[in-house]
């Protein structure tokens, strides 16, 4: 049943219908053509859903009991830890949310990239994504603040310090963003108001990005278009319900683990030390999810120079569906691509460990090599590999994997297109 | 296709960590200790929990807070578990500062179990005035708050030692195989026979040191028990809904001609 021929059954559903077609849009989400080759990476969407509406539930409960205060915010956290029923099970949750939220978005990413998620006609899809990415790690940094022990004191400081390497009003920005001369009570008290905005700011944009993504359907392992709905499809319900189910179960005894067996093991103990501005820890680290970002930043000798490459390592993810060359999506298909896949895989990785390490010695060379490798792999592998690569043999369809002579996509998809 | 990709990967990483060794030489690793509150299924030595609060009561509390602790707790589940009227005494104990009453003035009343653990010192500027300028933590969440947990507390409790030759150590400060960077500035304060333990267990050094440690684990987290029986109801719950959508999946993927 396609959507356009969707009539409600009963007059009372028409009646309401007709004024807003909310049955419509169940109709369509239920039916939603879906291709059936869709592997175990693409249930990281709903995963990731779950992952959102999981941080807001726990965080409202929280923001109940919490008190935004630097005199009090420490003592109020332990009070959720202690006296509130099933505080420490909320705040775990909580905090250990974070963490598999980012597990998520980062496998969401790479397979994004592998798959050529981001290219046309999805590059909207893609854009509101790394949106959605960009205000995650701002509420994610935000909400590390708020426990108000030394690693979100002095995390605090260090990021908001960042924005005092700007030229000429660096200093004066610095300021507003505290609300202070220093990192103090007005500074956590905006952090916690915009930690709780954030979410449905997140919750806005995926209603856009599952929007987006409805426009032109679901990529797929193959990355050739096909036909909407044909044999090659299915419908959403029960086919990729059922299947994103029990991914999420999977996901969700992994997330189980952490929250009863191991609840601090992705914290820092640092920050169950009360804030104190007067003592800075020996090593001023970010949560494991930022740590790539962070390696990036101090592998720069000039304060303004790391900043400036920082933000370039996530903007130029912006650019990427223009600076990738190559008409086929699959890296299934592109034999040499996916081999820089995998080495950028590793370098992300790497950039990570090096950025929980001291900034010096071999791990200051290996975050070096690792930033100039994460720039050459957008800027110059990209746009080379794709004009240059002789891609494998692509299949006509889902269905019947028979392969063209060549690397010629746009026949594959004439051929789709006659089926 | 991604198989043999997989494997490099993980060699990669494995390479990465095998460096971590060659950084911090200088420290010594904590003792590892087989708590009885390790692995799934720990839970506390109510025993040793009574004698560690004991420790706790009559050497660490002279110098170090524990202010986010109620006398309460020690009667919950999953803790010490004192009798009601054994909590009810050790808050009686203690001289607790109210009010002000309907005159304005502060007073001292008997300690009642909902009162927080009383502390030695009104504020931290006193606290870290009268003990030579280092402020004994407060011991609430110390567990967490240290890289190494349990096995760090208890190595630095019985890690006292002559320094070895050519350190020198100012007034105050104490020479300890496991703190970081060798000096702390609390004393040795453990010596056999410190604490008459109301259960008769010879209370050597190593002793009290591993009871007060095992009372500090759950002090800083009282839910570990409950966190570890749920965990495991959890578990076994999601793993039966698992098997059961996956015999669904397959029920459902088998109508058309796509393996799943």
């Amino acid at each position: 049943m396609s959507e356009n021929e969707y009539t409600p059954k009963s007059k009372a559903a028409r009646w309401f219908n007709d004024r807003l077609p909310l049955l419509t849009l169940g109709a369509h989400l239920t039916d939603y053509p879906t291709p059936k080759n869709l592997n175990y990476w693409w249930t990281f969407g709903g995963i990731l859903t779950f992952c959102l509406i999981t941080q807001i539930v726990t965080g409202i409960v929280l923001a109940m009991h919490y008190v935004a205060h630097a005199d009090l915010a420490f003592a109020s956290v332990e009070h959720i830890m202690r006296d509130v029923n099933y505080g420490w099970l909320i705040r775990y949750i909580h905090s250990n949310g974070a963490s598999m939220f980012f597990l998520a978005v980062y496998i969401h990413i790479f397979r994004s990239l592998f798959y050529g998620s981001y290219k046309s006609p999805r590059e909207v899809i893609w854009i509101i994504g790394l949106m959605i990415y960009l205000l995650m790690m701002a509420a994610a940094f935000m909400g590390y603040v708020l426990p108000w022990g030394q690693m979100s004191f002095w995390g605090a400081t260090v990021i908001t310090n960042l924005f005092s390497a700007i030229p000429l009003v660096g200093d004066s920005i610095t300021t507003w963003l505290w609300g202070a001369y220093s990192v103090d009570n007005p500074t956590l008290n905006r952090f916690f108001s915009l930690h709780y905005l954030i979410p449905f700011l997140i919750l806005g944009l995926v209603v856009l990005h599952i929007w987006a993504l409805h426009v032109p359907g679901n990529n797929n392992p193959v990355g050739i278009d096909i036909k909407k709905p044909s044999k090659d499809t299915v419908p959403f319900h029960p086919y990729i319900t059922i299947k994103d189910a029990f991914a999420l179960l999977v996901f969700m005894i992994i997330f189980a683990g952490f929250v009863f067996f191991t609840p601090n093991v992705l914290g820092h103990s640092d920050n169950y030390i009360p804030a104190n501005p007067l003592v800075t820890p020996a090593h001023i680290v970010p949560e494991w999810y930022l740590l790539p970002f962070y390696a990036i930043l101090r592998s720069v000798p000039d304060k303004l120079g790391g900043v400036i490459l920082m933000f370039s390592a996530i903007f130029i993810l912006f650019v990427l569906p223009w600076l990738d060359t190559s008409k086929v999506r699959s890296a299934v298909f592109r034999p040499i691509y996916r081999q820089f896949f995998w080495i950028l895989v590793i370098d992300v990785l790497m950039l990570g460990y090096v950025g929980a390490m001291p900034a010096e010695g071999i791990y200051l060379v290996l975050a070096r090599v690792g930033t100039i490798y994460y720039f050459l792999h957008f800027i110059v592998v990209m746009p080379v590999v794709g004009y240059l690569e002789k891609t494998d043999p692509i299949p006509m369809s889902i269905s019947e994997p028979v392969l063209t002579g060549g690397a010629e996509p746009s026949l594959a998809r004439k051929a789709d297109d006659k089926a | 296709m991604i198989k043999p990709n997989i494997k490099l990967l993980v060699l990669s990483f494995l390479l990465l960590i095998s460096i971590r060794p060659l950084q911090s030489a200088e420290m010594v690793d904590p003792i590892r200790v087989d708590w009885s509150f390790k692995g799934l299924t720990g839970t506390f030595d109510r025993a040793s929990l009574q004698r560690g609060f004991q420790v706790y009561k009559e050497v660490c509390a002279s110098c170090h807070s524990m202010q986010y602790l109620s006398y309460r707790n020690l009667g919950e589940p999953g803790g010490p578990e004192f009798s009601e009227q054994e909590v009810k005494a050790i808050a009686a104990s203690f001289e607790i500062e109210d009010g002000p009453d309907s005159q304005g003035e502060m007073f001292t009343r008997p300690g009642k179990p909902s009162d927080k653990f009383k502390s030695p010192y009104p504020n931290v500027q006193a606290a870290t005035a009268a003990n030579g300028g280092a402020y004994p933590p407060d011991m609430s969440v110390l567990v967490k708050a240290r890289k190494g947990g349990a096995n760090y507390i208890y190595s630095v409790l019985v890690g006292y030692e002559d320094p070895p030759p050519g350190v020198t150590l100012d007034d105050g400060v104490y020479y300890n195989k496991y703190m970081a960077g060798n000096k702390i500035k609390m004393p040795n304060n453990l010596m056999d026979g410190l604490v008459e333990y109301a259960d008769g267990t010879e209370s050597t050094v190593d002793q009290m040191a591993k009871d007060v440690t095992t009372f500090l684990a759950w002090a800083a987290e009282p839910e570990l028990e409950e966190r570890h029986k749920t965990g495991v109801k959890v578990i076994i719950y999601l793993v039966l809904l698992t098997i059961l959508v996956y015999l669904s999946m397959k029920k459902i993927w088998s109508r058309i001609d796509t393996e799943v």
